[in-house]
């Protein structure tokens, strides 16, 4: 939480690109190495950084601690919610085949659903702890 | 090729842990810690795991290494360790039988890389050969993961939730973690 222009310069060019990186690691995790776990992590990781070279305040604006809290909570209601789509839709709890009328399509949508799921839930939950932790350091 | 990757991280490993239990600066040991997770997320790619190598690597060297420090942030004045001549035979046992029993454990695991041992040839085998096939998921991991295991993935994620939620009900609220002050006000 310093002055430095080096340290500001470069958060202010990395931070997008790691945001980028992570909504591939979300998007591309069904062909590629990754998923919903890993690209929360990653997307949190960006918002550390900002925090740690701008200050708590200015990532709070970024992302306030409200809506992290709500989204922690839809993530899971996401995750479940496609279980309880495809028990309507006259399927077992979670089996994605049902969604759509192809099996396989269904599968494929299930699975980038619930990964988007984890993804939320997993960077607002990170990036929660963060907030609340920093929030202990007493001010300088 | 690998095996040689497998002794120089290993080594380093070896070389990381000490240097933890070694160092005073609890600044340096959370740093070290970071490595520590940056070798282990290396082993990882050695042993074809890039899924678990990626979560290593983000979760143990940046998420947890930044919560660490900004721990030692908010404890200021206790960036050194101090040990007050307390005996120290007893957690060196301790480690000694954990290890001992943890070795002891690894002869039941099968061969790595066994073709013949029971979880090769039942539910890898099928997932390898029906698992793109049923799901169109080319990343086998995320198959297992996202739709044959979906409900262990469900419960892993309410855990993450669970987590968040407990440490937000502990520290979250500042005013009612205060100390009472001696003189016996509130607050």
């Amino acid at each position: 939480m310093g002055n430095d222009l080096v340290l500001r310069v470069v958060t202010k060019w990395l931070s997008p690109i790691i945001v980028l990186f992570a909504l591939y690691v979300q998007f591309h995790g069904d062909y590629s190495p990754g998923g919903g776990f890993q690209a929360g992590v990653i997307f949190s990781s960006a918002i550390l950084l900002y925090a740690l070279t701008y200050g708590l305040d200015a990532a709070l604006k970024v992302i306030p601690e409200s809506a992290l809290k709500i989204c922690a909570s839809f993530g899971v209601l996401l995750y479940a919610g496609v279980g309880v789509v495809s028990m309507l839709k006259g399927g077992n709890f979670l089996n994605y085949s049902v969604l759509l009328s192809d099996p396989v399509a269904g599968q494929h949508i299930g699975i980038i659903i619930i990964e988007l799921g984890v993804g939320i839930t997993v960077a607002s939950v990170m990036i929660l702890l963060f907030f609340t932790f920093a929030r202990r350091v007493a001010p300088e | 090729m690998s095996l040689i990757v497998n002794i120089v991280l290993l080594v380093f490993l070896l070389v990381m842990a000490l240097a933890v239990l070694k160092t005073r600066h609890l600044f340096a040991m959370a740093m070290l810690f970071g490595l520590y997770s940056l070798l282990v997320a290396g082993l990882f790619v050695v042993l074809d795991a890039p899924d678990v190598a990626f979560t290593e690597a983000a979760v143990g060297t940046g998420i947890s290494t930044v919560l660490m420090l900004v721990t030692l942030a908010s404890i200021r004045d206790g960036h050194e360790a101090t040990t007050q001549g307390k005996s120290r035979t007893a957690p060196l046992i301790i480690c000694v039988v954990m290890g001992g029993l943890l070795i002891y454990g690894t002869h039941d695991i099968a061969e790595l890389g066994d073709a013949q041992s029971p979880p090769n040839r039942e539910v890898a085998a099928r997932y390898i050969e029906k698992g793109q096939e049923e799901t169109g998921v080319p990343n086998l991991v995320t198959a297992v993961l996202a739709s044959y295991r979906g409900f262990d993935t469900l419960g892993e994620v309410t855990v993450v939730l669970t987590a968040g939620i407990g440490v937000l009900l502990l520290l979250g609220n500042r005013k009612k973690i205060h100390v009472k002050s001696k003189g016996g006000q509130h607050g």
